[in-house]
């Protein structure tokens, strides 16, 4: 069984977000990129599948920024094979439906059993990419999954829903599954395993045509969310913060005793 | 190519959501600028169509298969609403179906997308969506030129009533679409088990975040609870992680809570877990970064280490 796992670098949203000069795109150049959280758990869930069934696991990204270290940390974490295509990206935001078209075209001429991606992606402002995926590839999808068992041509995929409601669905494979949550904490890799998949150097570099396809979108202008409701900063020291919160709690009769 | 807008209606239990409400609300005025009706599309339970209101036609589509929910059942309904309908845009809520069917039907349909859209103006005849990207810290202002206009809206961004108005609409039957073909199969629906503290019952909820950083340290966070005698939840990397339970989930994923107090500590404010407790009456936060959006809904913040305020805080609400 081929598992193939698509990765995407997003900026970490810890840091502070910029306009660029047009005011239509956020500015890239001091931004920290790292791997998109679900698609970390969808490399998870691959390797589980791997653990249980001997299965291969194949990691795929397109040249985002930093993406080199994203692919060998899912080498030295077990994936079998890692590929980054190159071709498709320029300077600045990638939309999904070019992503889409252009893993879509790779995977056509792969042959594979089972793509996990991440559910979403902080920057997917025209859509998420495995629905696209399916779509594209004309097979089941399932999105929004946190449990995948697959064996013998098909899966058992549990889909979630509002309020932890689960759904089990039986899907044949070929299929794409959009990865929430993995059924473990992703597992780390250690820096020496890094280091040594690096020198190894065993990243498969593939040049590919940039699909001719858009969004279909115009960003008009980006800006950081209006701020007049802020709340009240509460300033002080340790100690006369918490007495402010604790004096805002028993105002409003919450406190006990 | 009409000027309707299609809104995709979502029910669980036999009953409409509100975000369906909040949709029709938001087709309406696109509509009303185009000229054109409001098309609700009611997959699954056609009985459900007498509890539209606010819309000038149900369409509804029935069958065995569609009795639960399938993204392949579902899309070859849409799907074929859409082409044949040609919409101007179609509004879908951006919940777990929505994740599902809003990219399918964008690249099955050819048609542009906006996901996490919390705003929808008509400039002229061009439908511009304002909608909230990296984890909220950006908003997009995005002209969509070609239609039909697919719209993944975040729940609670349109005021349900609007949706609500009275009237009801005119019903009529979606021609069958082709369900022979499909592959996924519907084994069963889980709900999770009772049992656990009902979070949704709480009056003071302690709630706990990503910035706690380790298991261990949940204990400082249920030691803060255990005085105030308030349960802990959580958002949801805590309980990926499986440091509590699903049952204390705040978000959209999770559950939706309104106590009269919300105590936040290392939660940066995704719109995911927003949307489950934005309605709380008094809202707390502890998150070292000023700029994380939980400020933009709390009430009260602080940018103290949540590491020196616990202690602080649980001595004096033990006292």
């Amino acid at each position: 069984m081929r598992v193939v796992v698509v990765l995407k670098q997003v900026p970490d949203l810890v840091e502070e977000f910029e306009i660029d000069s047009d005011g239509t795109d956020i500015d890239r150049e001091y931004l920290t990129f790292l791997l998109n959280e679900f698609d970390n758990h969808a490399l998870e869930e691959a390797l589980l599948i791997k653990d249980a069934t001997g299965a291969a696991v194949e990691v795929v990204a397109l040249d985002d920024p930093d993406v080199d270290q994203a692919l060998y940390t899912a080498i030295a974490k077990g994936a079998d094979r890692a590929v980054k295509l190159v071709g498709a990206s320029g300077e600045g935001w990638l939309d999904t439906h070019t992503r889409a078209a252009a893993f879509a075209a790779w995977l056509g001429g792969e042959g594979y059993d089972l793509v996990l991606t991440g559910v979403q992606a902080a920057d997917d402002l025209d859509g998420q990419l495995a629905p696209m995926l399916g779509a594209l590839l004309g097979v089941p999808h399932v999105s929004v999954v946190v449990g995948v068992e697959a064996a013998d041509g098909a899966a058992r995929v549990r889909q979630e829903f509002a309020g932890g409601a689960v759904s089990e669905l039986d899907v044949p494979l070929p299929a794409v599954i959009g990865v929430q949550a993995a059924r473990a904490e992703p597992r780390y890799a250690a820096i020496t395993k890094i280091r040594q998949a690096q020198q190894e150097g065993g990243l498969e570099q593939i040049d590919i045509d940039r699909p001719a396809t858009s969004s279909g979108l115009t960003v008009r202008r980006m800006y950081p969310p209006e701020r007049s409701d802020r709340a009240e900063m509460l300033t002080g020291t340790e100690a006369e913060v918490a007495d402010k919160i604790i004096a805002l709690i028993r105002d409003r009769g919450l406190m006990q005793g | 190519m009409s000027n309707d807008v299609l809104v995709v209606a979502e029910h669980s239990d036999s009953t409409l959501t509100d975000g369906t409400f909040e949709l029709i609300g938001a087709a309406r005025g696109i509509a009303d600028s185009w000229g054109g009706q409001v098309v609700v599309v009611l997959v699954g339970d056609a009985a459900l169509a007498s509890q539209v209101v606010g819309a000038d036609l149900v369409v509804t589509a029935d069958a065995a298969q569609l009795s639960d929910y399938t993204s392949e059942a579902y899309e070859s309904v849409l799907a074929g609403q859409i082409r044949q309908r040609e919409p101007g845009a179609v509004l879908i809520s951006m919940s777990t179906k929505g994740l599902d069917l809003a990219a399918a039907l964008s690249a099955a349909c050819g048609c542009p997308l906006v996901s996490y859209v919390v705003g929808l103006e008509v400039d002229g005849e061009t439908l511009v969506a304002t909608a909230q990207i990296y984890g909220g810290k950006i908003m997009a202002e995005v002209a969509i030129e070609s239609r039909p206009a697919i719209c993944g809206v975040i729940a609670g961004s349109f005021p349900a009533d609007a949706g609500s108005a009275a009237g009801a609409a005119n019903v009529e039957a979606a021609d069958p679409p082709d369900l022979a073909t499909l592959r996924t199969t519907f084994v069963a629906l889980r709900t999770p088990d009772a049992g656990d503290v009902d979070i949704t019952a709480a009056d003071l909820l302690v709630a706990v975040g990503r910035g706690i950083g380790s298991e261990d340290d949940i204990e400082l966070v249920q030691e803060l609870a255990d005085a105030l005698g308030a349960p802990v939840a959580a958002s949801r990397p805590i309980t990926d992680a499986g440091w509590l339970p699903k049952s204390r989930q705040v978000g959209k994923s999770g559950l939706k809570v309104k106590p009269r107090g919300y105590l936040m500590f290392g939660i940066s404010g995704a719109p995911e877990h927003l949307e489950g407790m934005r309605d709380a009456e008094l809202i707390i936060a502890c998150n070292t970064d000023e700029q994380a959006p939980v400020f933009d809904v709390a009430h009260y913040g602080t940018t103290l280490d949540l590491f020196d305020l616990l202690p602080e805080l649980t001595e004096r609400a033990s006292g």
